[in-house]
């Protein structure tokens, strides 16, 4: 854990791995959630590393944090939300021929595999969401699509999504929900806050 | 609402090159992937509703260069600050930087910036658009918050608070700037980049370059910096003032509509304050400096 102070207000904790990230993004929450954190704006979990902003003394705090006992991510932290999805991506028999598996065996991946959002970032609302295992890690298409539909299930890399709107993206697609991810109008305005857990659950029709 | 007064609001009669409805953004969503968006010119947006008596996160509008035209279809109060311009009430001159009453079917033409970039217009009791997330800033990376007003959108104002219209006892114009000195505080990755091109930045003028926006001050013509190792940085969480350094080398200083995380290494952060409403108001072309912060 290497904490970098990121000008007068915040510090950047840097971590070796995704597991690392969301294990102190967990600490943080339940420490702020009993008030122990003191006055932080942002708690923003990234790839590597964790972003506090808005913070009166960084280098105060980073000498706290270093001297924390953080557990390793239980799997049942966080809460838990499945999501209805049917798999009629464009992308479905390109994902199925890469994974070797049927293209409707996808569908039994995504469903047997518990995900978490690791961050979020690209769009509000658009969540990173961690889980698949590596040898199931797929590339971007070579070709971006210009407009690729809300609510498309996609992935890319060592992450899944679900574009919240209507947008331009280079992830492969294999299905539809309808479920809405983003709503600023709603509480939680994000489905997929970092931390939280996702279920795929497949519908038809 | 017949037999009671006409519903305060303003009509967008020019919209001006980009004119955009702001006040403190959205902070503490960063990690939903929301922009923390708001004033540039955090010091021109609180003194304008200062001038009137206005709670300190009304909403008001940012122009950018060529200022904005407004018809009052009610008595209002209105302010402009930030960039210096000529103020006209249906033709005649008004007031920059103070409260100016608008009669009920009055033009407000609010000119050109003499210098700087952003005028800001206030209106007692604040444009009462719809609010996103808890504030009515359009947030131009993202999309949230309010439309930009084009000709004929009708804004409406909200009710006058408590506190009266006060005006300023001295307010200094603003004299147009010769060039733009950041401090800059070095990190989170200064490390990404070749010493000796970080010691050239302190000796280096930089222009800004017509590209910047609200998202970031983009500069051009300085000395490149030059990363001392390979291999990309995974995205991490961006703060406002980052100073990012892309692969051309030249320093980019995030504004208010910056990505809530970025790829590329961040040299060092410009504290917000003075240095980046400074940076709000620096214009292409002008001189920029980086001075250890």
């Amino acid at each position: 854990m290497r904490p970098l102070v990121v000008g007068g207000e915040a510090l950047l904790i840097e971590l070796d791995s995704a597991q690392e990230v969301a294990a102190l993004h967990a600490e943080l929450l339940r420490r702020r959630e009993a008030g122990e954190l003191g006055d932080v704006r942002d708690v923003v979990p990234a790839a590597r590393t964790v972003l506090l902003d808005g913070v009166a003394g960084p280098g105060a705090l980073a000498d706290r944090i270093a001297r924390w006992e953080v557990p390793p991510l239980a799997r049942t932290e966080g809460p838990l939300v499945t999501v209805p999805v049917r798999y009629d991506g464009p992308d479905l028999t390109e994902v199925a021929r890469r994974w070797g598996v049927a293209e409707r065996e996808v569908a039994d991946v995504v469903a047997g595999t518990e995900f978490r959002v690791a961050f979020c970032g690209f769009a509000p609302g658009f969540g990173y969401l961690t889980g698949l295992p590596e040898r199931l890690h797929l590339p971007r298409r070579n070709t971006p699509r210009t407009a690729v539909p809300a609510g498309s299930l996609a992935l890319a890399g060592e992450y899944a999504g679900v574009y919240p709107r209507s947008s331009p993206g280079g992830w492969q697609l294999i299905g539809t929900t309808d479920a809405v991810v983003w709503d600023p109008e709603r509480e939680p305005a994000a489905l997929f806050a970092p931390g939280v857990r996702v279920r795929f659950e497949e519908v038809t029709g | 609402m017949s037999g009671g007064a006409p519903e305060a609001a303003l009509e967008v009669i020019r919209a001006g090159a980009l004119t955009t409805l702001q006040d403190l953004g959205r902070p503490g969503y960063a990690h939903l992937g929301v922009p923390r968006s708001g004033a540039l010119d955090a010091g021109a947006y609180g003194l304008a509703n200062r001038l009137l008596g206005n709670p300190p996160d009304a909403a008001v509008l940012e122009t950018t260069l060529d200022g904005v035209g407004l018809r009052a279809l009610a008595p209002v109060t209105v302010a402009v600050t930030g960039a210096p311009c000529a103020v006209r009430v249906s033709g005649r001159a008004a007031a920059w930087g103070a409260p100016v009453r608008l009669r009920a079917g009055a033009e407000l033409e609010v000119g050109r910036a003499e210098s700087g970039v952003r005028s800001y217009v206030a209106v007692r009791g604040g444009f009462a658009v719809p609010p996103v997330l808890g504030s009515r800033s359009t947030d131009l990376l993202s999309g949230l918050g309010p439309g930009v007003p084009v000709a004929g959108t009708v804004l409406p104002v909200g009710p006058a608070g408590p506190d009266p219209v006060r005006g300023a006892d001295e307010l200094r114009v603003p004299g147009a700037p010769t060039e733009l000195v950041l401090p800059l505080r070095l990190g989170p990755r200064a490390d990404w980049f070749e010493p000796a091109s970080v010691a050239a930045l302190w000796r280096a003028e930089f222009r800004v370059s017509p590209a910047s926006n609200r998202i970031g001050l983009r500069t051009e013509a300085g000395a490149r910096l030059v990363r001392s190792r390979g291999g990309e940085l995974p995205s991490e969480g961006m703060v406002l003032g980052a100073v990012q350094v892309p692969p051309d080398g030249l320093p980019v200083v995030f504004l208010a509509d910056h990505p809530v995380t970025g790829g590329y290494p961040v040299l060092g952060v410009v504290p917000p304050g003075p240095p980046l409403n400074a940076a709000a108001q620096a214009g292409p072309g002008l001189p920029v400096r980086f001075v250890r912060g």
